[in-house]
């Protein structure tokens, strides 16, 4: 009862002076406004990353050769010759938390059909690898475990190659293509994937069976990693360990030594990437903080002048019966709801912000429910806080000073 | 004997001004009667803005007894003062001190908005009445700026009557008026004071006191005069005597 007086005071105060409320929320406005969009971009970069990522396969979990020395600049492991078969082998035999596991192979040359040729990168693999990149054929089929154990020379490619190398749009399927001058039979076509994130043809490349490409092209007889994926995401942290544990008691490594080998998870390196992300969201929301913060002094500023302004009306106030926190209330409520109301004007013109970013400028963009409700109890933070002073200072008048007040 | 409103005893109110101590009210006793029409007089300096302050229970003596409709004022908090001033005294000033851009109702409401006891049905139906008690019926949701001096003063009388208070404690009511409203004004008050409420009017004009039923006489903190007036003059008459205004 006697709050919602106070509510119908505190309401007909801020209508009465229009332009300066409206003036003074403007500040809260835009800084609600801009936290809310700065995290809508910050919040769409990292999803767009995670997504992509996904797409590569969310449940995926690469082995590499070589110590773990995580970091923007890791050098190619491929160099390292401590992954072999054996390892593969014993992984797949011995991990319960994987569903999917291919050894690979990997190298650079050209493809060549008839008077075509393009430079790819042919990966030897085993038809596992189909399931763990989660990528599926056009037109074609995979090869078998049988071809594997043959090292039959058959292959698949992906469509930037199939444009570059086929160029009439005959069907590649059927056709034979050379890489590095050993002829491959074309039995499939993979699916058309597009750039990744990181700006990766994810087309441009040859598949065949492992044993093929290590011995036939690459003469090698290590691994440069095994790719694996996990029964499921929530699995992949599990069978990181699991794997790591099976590797070390593989390769002999004492409790004193450092693995001699990497495994990754997907979720891993979407963290790595996202970390960069976060960075930058965490830089925008301080700016836009930074404006909210100014907004609040804005509303500090002017209920300061309000109070004095009104030092009679508080005397009057106070002389009918208004008791120190009924007038306390009277300009906490009025902070209140000019950094609430502002807030609810810049929830809703940051989320108009947010589509013109997403349709106009064409960034990706998501708002995160908690944006929305962590400005706006901001917001109503941000009224208490700044309004408290000056509200605390029109209580403690003394009723005689402030009627004499002019 | 009619009920006694006010009961002052060997009331004492003095104020620390650096080293020095001065005496505002020295030692005063005096009393009101419910239904009396009481003008406290005084030159600038007499202790009557002092007096006021204590009788609206805005300001606390330093010792002596101040009750107000049986309620010792002396050691009240803050919060009990304003509870006191809501619910026995109403409030008239020099200056009206009304709520700018504010309806003559929504002024007349305000007392009751601090009073939780009183509904939002009721608090206006006390309103729209204190108003056509005063002759506002009309002008319920006039501004200030749309009423004239008297018709202020008026809405700041309605305010004071909303709350039913047991006195009406006036402060040079009449100060910023000229002589026709003034006696307009005070006809009002003796009108009020005939239907039994109890006013009590601080003023430094003589003729005010004529109207009045009884008059205190400050000077340098005590009473120095306290007698009842036995012609009373009307207001009404005196404002017919008055010239005719030209429009």
């Amino acid at each position: 009862m006697r709050v919602l007086n106070l509510l119908k005071i505190a309401t007909k105060a801020i209508i009465l002076n229009k332009t300066r409320t409206l003036l003074t929320m403007l500040g809260i406005i835009i800084g609600v406004a801009s936290v809310i969009a700065m995290l809508a971009i910050g919040e769409g970069s990292k999803e767009s990353i995670r997504s992509t990522i996904s797409a590569m396969g969310s449940n995926m979990i690469t082995i590499r050769p070589g110590a773990d020395d995580r970091g923007p600049a890791r050098g190619s492991g491929g160099d390292v010759q401590t992954l072999t078969l054996d390892d593969y082998n014993v992984i797949k035999e011995q991990a319960t938390t994987l569903s999917y596991i291919t050894p690979v192979v990997n190298g650079g040359g050209q493809v060549i059909s008839g008077s075509n040729n393009w430079p790819s990168t042919i990966y030897g693999v085993n038809p596992d690898y189909l399931d763990i990149k989660v990528v599926g054929l056009q037109s074609g089929s995979m090869f078998t475990n049988i071809e594997v154990q043959s090292a039959s020379k058959v292959a698949l490619i992906g469509q930037t190659v199939v444009d570059n190398v086929f160029p009439d749009g005959q069907d590649p399927v059927g056709q034979m293509i050379r890489f590095d001058n050993i002829p491959f039979k074309v039995i499939g076509v993979l699916e058309e994937k597009g750039e990744n994130t990181f700006g990766q043809d994810q087309d441009d490349v040859v598949i065949a069976p492992y044993t093929t490409v290590q011995k036939r092209i690459l003469a090698i007889d290590y691994l440069n990693q095994i790719m694996a994926s996990a029964i499921s995401e929530d699995d992949a942290p599990e069978a990181v360990t699991q794997v790591t544990e099976i590797l070390r008691s593989q390769h002999k490594l004492m409790d004193s030594e450092d693995d001699d080998f990497s495994v990754r998870s997907m979720e891993e390196l979407i963290s790595t990437f996202s970390s960069t992300s976060e960075m930058l969201t965490i830089l925008l929301v301080a700016v836009a903080s930074i404006s909210l913060l100014i907004g609040g002094i804005g509303i500090m500023n002017i209920m300061y002048v309000s109070v004095k302004e009104r030092t009679k009306e508080i005397g009057l106030r106070m002389a009918v019966g208004a008791k120190g926190a009924d007038i306390l209330m009277q300009f906490l409520i009025e902070a209140i709801l000019i950094s609430v109301t502002g807030g609810l004007l810049g929830v809703i013109l940051g989320l108009g912000a947010t589509v013109f970013i997403e349709n106009f400028l064409n960034w990706p963009t998501s708002v995160a429910l908690y944006s929305i409700v962590i400005s706006f109890a901001v917001c109503a933070v941000t009224g208490i806080f700044f309004g408290w002073y000056p509200a605390r200072k029109a209580s403690a008048l003394d009723p005689i000073t402030a009627l004499r007040y002019e | 004997m009619s009920k006694e409103i006010i009961k002052i005893e060997d009331l004492k109110r003095e104020f620390t001004m650096g080293t020095e101590t001065v005496h505002a009210l020295r030692g005063i006793s005096f009393s009101i009667n419910e239904g009396e029409f009481v003008t406290i007089m005084g030159s600038s300096g007499s202790g009557k803005s002092t007096m006021l302050n204590i009788l609206g229970c805005l300001d606390q003596p330093t010792s002596g007894v101040y009750e107000i409709d049986g309620v010792s004022v002396k050691d009240l908090t803050r919060n009990q003062l304003a509870t006191i001033r809501n619910e026995k005294i109403g409030f008239i000033f020099q200056s009206y001190n009304l709520l700018a851009r504010t309806s003559a109702i929504e002024n007349v409401e305000l007392p009751l908005l601090y009073n939780s006891k009183v509904t939002s049905e009721e608090r206006r139906e006390r309103a729209v009445k204190a108003l056509e008690m005063v002759g506002l019926g009309d002008r319920l949701h006039h501004t200030p700026s749309q009423l004239s001096g008297g018709q202020q003063q008026r809405v700041a009388i309605a305010r004071s009557l909303v709350n039913n208070p047991v006195m009406i404690l006036a402060d040079e009511a009449t100060g910023n008026l000229d002589t026709r409203t003034s006696y307009e004004i005070m006809s009002l008050f003796q009108e009020l004071n005939k239907k039994g409420i109890t006013i009590t009017f601080v003023t430094h004009e003589p003729d005010i006191a004529t109207f009045s039923s009884r008059t205190v006489v400050l000077k340098d903190g005590e009473i120095m005069q306290d007698y009842k007036n036995h012609s009373v003059q009307s207001a009404a008459d005196e404002l017919a005597k008055l010239p005719k205004q030209d429009d």
